[in-house]
């Protein structure tokens, strides 16, 4: 590859920015998929530092770590878009304020 | 250098297109695209095996499941009720100042480190990969297989149409 | 070894009406009136006996005894213990309050008869017994007070007795409020006798005393504090109006409490601190000058009166105001002859006044009565044999009595003289005014009047033989050599100077001029009654001098405006205060935390982003404090 000369910190920026976002969206969102889009954006941002630090370290366990976050992250998607679909059937609407009988 | 930026800015554009698009179609297709970036910065960062698996895994199979769902359900026409001002302001500045903390951490835990090169030459094949997988962490291996399973077993459990006599 | 059992019957006198009052009040319902009256008037009655014994043991053989009961309290050097004292005056007090007492009690049998609440009456009378004899057989003044406040309380119990009455309510406690405002005085006057003589007891202070000068600050003080007390208790001016609101009680209490027994505390209280008083010679005049008011004030009110029982009340106030006179005029035991002869003939009148109302089935009013002498002879003949007692006519106790008074008033200014002879010539007046309205004449009313029974009778036979003849205890010392009563008290009140007008014409000349005065005044009030009883004017249409004194001189009135309306308004403002600032502050605390809940229950939202957000921002602050930056804001924060 390449030879670049980027310090890690600026990797480590990236993903923080991108986590940030994931937040955000968090925050802002009320659409059910979009929540868990946004979580999957977390995901792949923490990924990131653990890709940049492999490179530092010259070690391979943070990519195996990392592919056990992708196998994890698949399943979470799959179960949870399994629960939308229920929820979806029973109450007609994905908005999550609809969801809301806990409260006073 | 130029890559860097170049991908980075995609993931982050694309990043916030997922947060800024209301129909949640646009917002799938731009988690693909901010996917893609990423898989990038891996293939910088010499984990080129890793960026395949990536796009294979997250954007190939996650990605497409969600959007099968959301066509399935025919969820992006329905319309979401939408916060007020105040708390879009306040969600902003909140991921705003998380976003500083965590400069700030990272900048308490400056120990020289932060500013090593990247990207080094180290043997990052698939061979190596799958060497250290399959011996050293070949457990945790296993493991995800079981957890594959109860996810399978959960989905369809979950997924499956009520009203008739549960098996 | 005969006297050591004699000393510890003595404990009896005072103890057995107590437990006459416990038995009566817990047990009292479930026997016979009857049988409730005569247990306790036999209880009486035995401490009237051993009273006797007390006095022939002791006072004949000129002895006196202490009774010690146990250690009250001791703070400090000073110890106050309870005990009893057996000198001339307080066992001849006990004798009068037991006899008169006994009597009383018997008497009640009768009158209470129809009364359902019978036992709890003679449960209070034995009580008021027992905190009379604590107030006249204690050796030091705290438990004179004791005695003092317990007698004011069985008076408000006596007084609103018929407590379905809401006016007999009221009167009870006017006078045990007005009787607390003299309580306070003298409970102030013990303090500063306290202060400055680190005792209670008689025999203390009284031998300390004198190492004081005459007239020196704090005796004075000490004394006038006590003549207030005496003032609320032996009603006098200003602290009388509560004596004949009182009658609103039933009669035999009128007797025993207000004629015979517990107005006479106060006479009983200057007499026993007579060293004290005798030191302080402004306090002396005081006496003197609220005295001869009360006196003639009373009598003057009492000329304007329509109940027989209020006649009776403000004659009550006169005559005490006699006796307070002739206690501010340093004649200690002249005093005290009064005293006792006023508690049988005035026992008397108001027995007698009973049995009147009683035998007219309630009617109090005397211009509608009339005509009873030939209905009700008994009754009127011991009824005048009182009325003679009080207006001082000889041979009967009330003129020796009133004229030793009127004696020493001579030997202190001719105004004073000139002053108590003209109250008891108006004495005499409203008395054979009250005597012709109710007995002789026409009938006016329509009851049916009947003979009292016999158990009311007898009291007052005797009552009446001894108004008759009590004189003999004291009689002038230039005519017999008598003054056996004074020299039996002077023992305690130390011995009476007879003051040099008192020269044998003197006590002629007051012989003859009563005798002639009363035939006169006999015949004025039998012509102004007639006249009177003709046309009985309702209120608005009498004369302005008639209705003045039918009102009382408007005191009640004035002491209403004065200090019962401002006291209200007082305490009107401070339950509005109570209720809306202290209340209020509680119910806000309260309210504090409602408002804190509403706030709070938003946090619940059930809005998953409303949660993450608030997690986001603790998450942000914890995670700041472990950075370098977050300590440094933290501290700049600190620092402002």
């Amino acid at each position: 590859m390449i030879s670049q000369s980027i310090p890690v910190i600026w990797y480590v920026i990236v993903a923080f920015i991108l986590f940030s976002v994931g937040i955000a969206g968090l925050l802002l969102r009320r659409n059910a998929i979009v929540l868990l889009l946004c979580i999957e954006l977390m995901l792949n941002a923490a990924n990131l530092v653990l890709v940049a630090f492999s490179g530092v370290y010259k070690d391979l366990s943070p990519q195996i770590f990392v592919f056990f976050v992708l196998i994890v992250a698949a399943a979470e998607a799959a179960v949870g878009l399994a629960i939308l679909a229920l929820i979806f059937k029973n109450r007609d609407s994905a908005d999550v304020s609809q969801f809301s009988r806990l409260k006073w | 250098m130029i890559f860097f930026f170049l991908f980075s800015a995609i993931a982050v554009l694309s990043a916030l297109a997922v947060i800024l698009f209301r129909n949640p179609v646009y917002s799938v297709l731009s988690l693909v695209l901010c996917l893609f970036a990423i898989s990038g910065h891996y293939v910088l960062l010499n984990a080129s095996f890793l960026a395949i698996v990536n796009i294979i895994v997250y954007a190939g199979a996650v990605m497409v499941l969600f959007l099968f769902v959301l066509m399935l359900m025919n969820l992006n026409h329905l319309s979401e009720s939408l916060r007020s001002t105040k708390f879009k302001l306040a969600a902003a500045s909140v991921s705003l100042v998380f976003f500083l903390v965590l400069l700030a951490i990272v900048e308490t835990l400056r120990h020289g480190h932060l500013n090593t090169v990247a990207s080094g030459s180290y043997d990052s094949s698939m061979i190596a990969i799958s060497r250290t997988l399959f011996s050293t962490y070949a457990v945790p291996f296993e493991l995800t297989a079981v957890l594959f399973l109860s996810t399978i077993v959960g989905a369809v459990l979950i997924g499956k149409k009520q009203g008739k006599d549960s098996e | 070894m005969v006297n050591i059992i004699l000393s510890n019957l003595y404990y009896g006198i005072i103890f057995l009406p107590l437990l006459g009052w416990a038995l009566l009040a817990l047990f009292g319902h479930k026997i016979s009136k009857t049988f409730a009256g005569v247990f306790a008037s036999g209880l009486v009655g035995v401490s009237f006996c051993l009273s006797v014994l007390a006095f022939f043991n002791l006072t004949q053989k000129s002895l006196t005894l202490i009774l010690p009961l146990f250690e009250w309290m001791k703070i400090g050097k000073v110890s106050i213990n309870l005990s009893f004292l057996f000198d001339p005056l307080s066992i001849w007090m006990c004798l009068i309050i037991t006899g008169v007492g006994c009597l009383i009690h018997i008497y009640s049998i009768g009158y209470m008869h129809d009364d359902p609440d019978a036992a709890r009456f003679f449960s209070y009378l034995n009580l008021f017994s027992f905190f009379m004899l604590v107030l006249v057989i204690s050796d030091n003044f705290l438990g004179l007070f004791i005695g003092w406040e317990g007698v004011g309380l069985c008076s408000y119990l006596l007084i609103g007795f018929w407590n379905r009455t809401h006016a007999y309510n009221e009167a009870a406690k006017k006078a045990f409020i007005m009787n607390r405002i003299g309580d306070l005085g003298l409970i102030l006057g013990i303090f500063f006798l306290l202060a400055v003589f680190h005792s209670t007891t008689y025999s203390t202070v009284f031998s300390a005393a004198p190492a004081l000068a005459i007239g020196s600050p704090i005796i004075t003080i000490i004394t006038l504090l006590f003549f207030v007390g005496v003032t609320g208790k032996s009603a006098q001016i200003p602290l009388y109006t509560w004596l004949p609101d009182a009658m609103a009680g039933p009669m035999p209490v009128s007797a025993l409490i207000h004629a015979a027994t517990m107005v006479i505390a106060g006479i009983y209280l200057i007499a026993r601190a007579h060293v004290l008083f005798e030191m302080s010679p402004l306090t002396m005049s005081v006496v003197v000058v609220v005295g001869a008011a009360t006196a003639l004030w009373g009598a003057l009110i009492a000329v304007g009166q329509q109940d027989i029982k209020k006649v009776l009340a403000y004659s009550t106030m006169s005559q005490l105001g006699y006796m307070v006179v002739a206690l501010g005029l340093g004649a200690f035991s002249t005093s005290l002859f009064h005293m006792t002869t006023h508690a049988f003939f005035k026992a008397l009148l108001f027995l007698a006044a009973g049995a009147v109302i009683h035998s007219l089935s309630g009617e109090q009013n005397i211009f509608r009565m009339g005509g009873l002498w030939k209905k009700i002879p008994a009754t009127t003949f011991v009824f005048f044999l009182g009325v003679l007692a009080i207006a001082g006519c000889p041979p009967f106790s009330g003129f020796f009595s009133k004229d030793a008074i009127l004696v020493a008033a001579a030997g202190y200014s001719s105004w004073l003289f000139v002053l108590m002879t003209g109250v008891s010539l108006l004495t005499a007046f409203y008395m054979f005014r009250l005597f012709y309205l109710v007995f002789l004449g026409n009938s006016r009313g329509d009851a049916h009047p009947h003979e009292s029974p016999k158990v009311m009778l007898i009291p007052l036979f005797i009552l009446s033989v001894l108004s008759a003849f009590a004189g003999l205890l004291n009689l002038p010392e230039h005519w017999v050599k008598g003054q056996w009563f004074s020299k039996m008290m002077s023992a305690s009140v130390g011995i009476e100077k007879i003051p040099p007008e008192a020269t044998s014409h003197l006590e002629l000349f007051l012989f003859l001029g009563t005798v002639v005065f009363l035939g006169l005044l006999w015949f004025g009030a039998k012509q102004y009654s007639v006249m009177q009883a003709k046309n009985p004017d309702p209120e608005h249409q009498m004369s302005w001098l008639n209705r003045l004194l039918y009102r009382k001189f408007y005191i009640d009135e004035l002491y209403d405006f004065l200090f019962v309306r401002s006291y209200l308004a007082f305490s009107r403002l401070l339950e509005i205060s109570d209720r809306r600032i202290v209340d209020g502050i509680v119910q806000k605390a309260g309210g504090l935390v409602n408002v804190t809940g509403r706030g709070l229950k938003y946090l619940q939202s059930g809005d998953v982003g409303n949660y993450l957000l608030m997690l986001l921002v603790s998450v942000c602050f914890i995670w700041l404090m472990f950075t370098d930056i977050g300590r440094a804001i933290f501290i700049w924060v600190k620092g402002l």
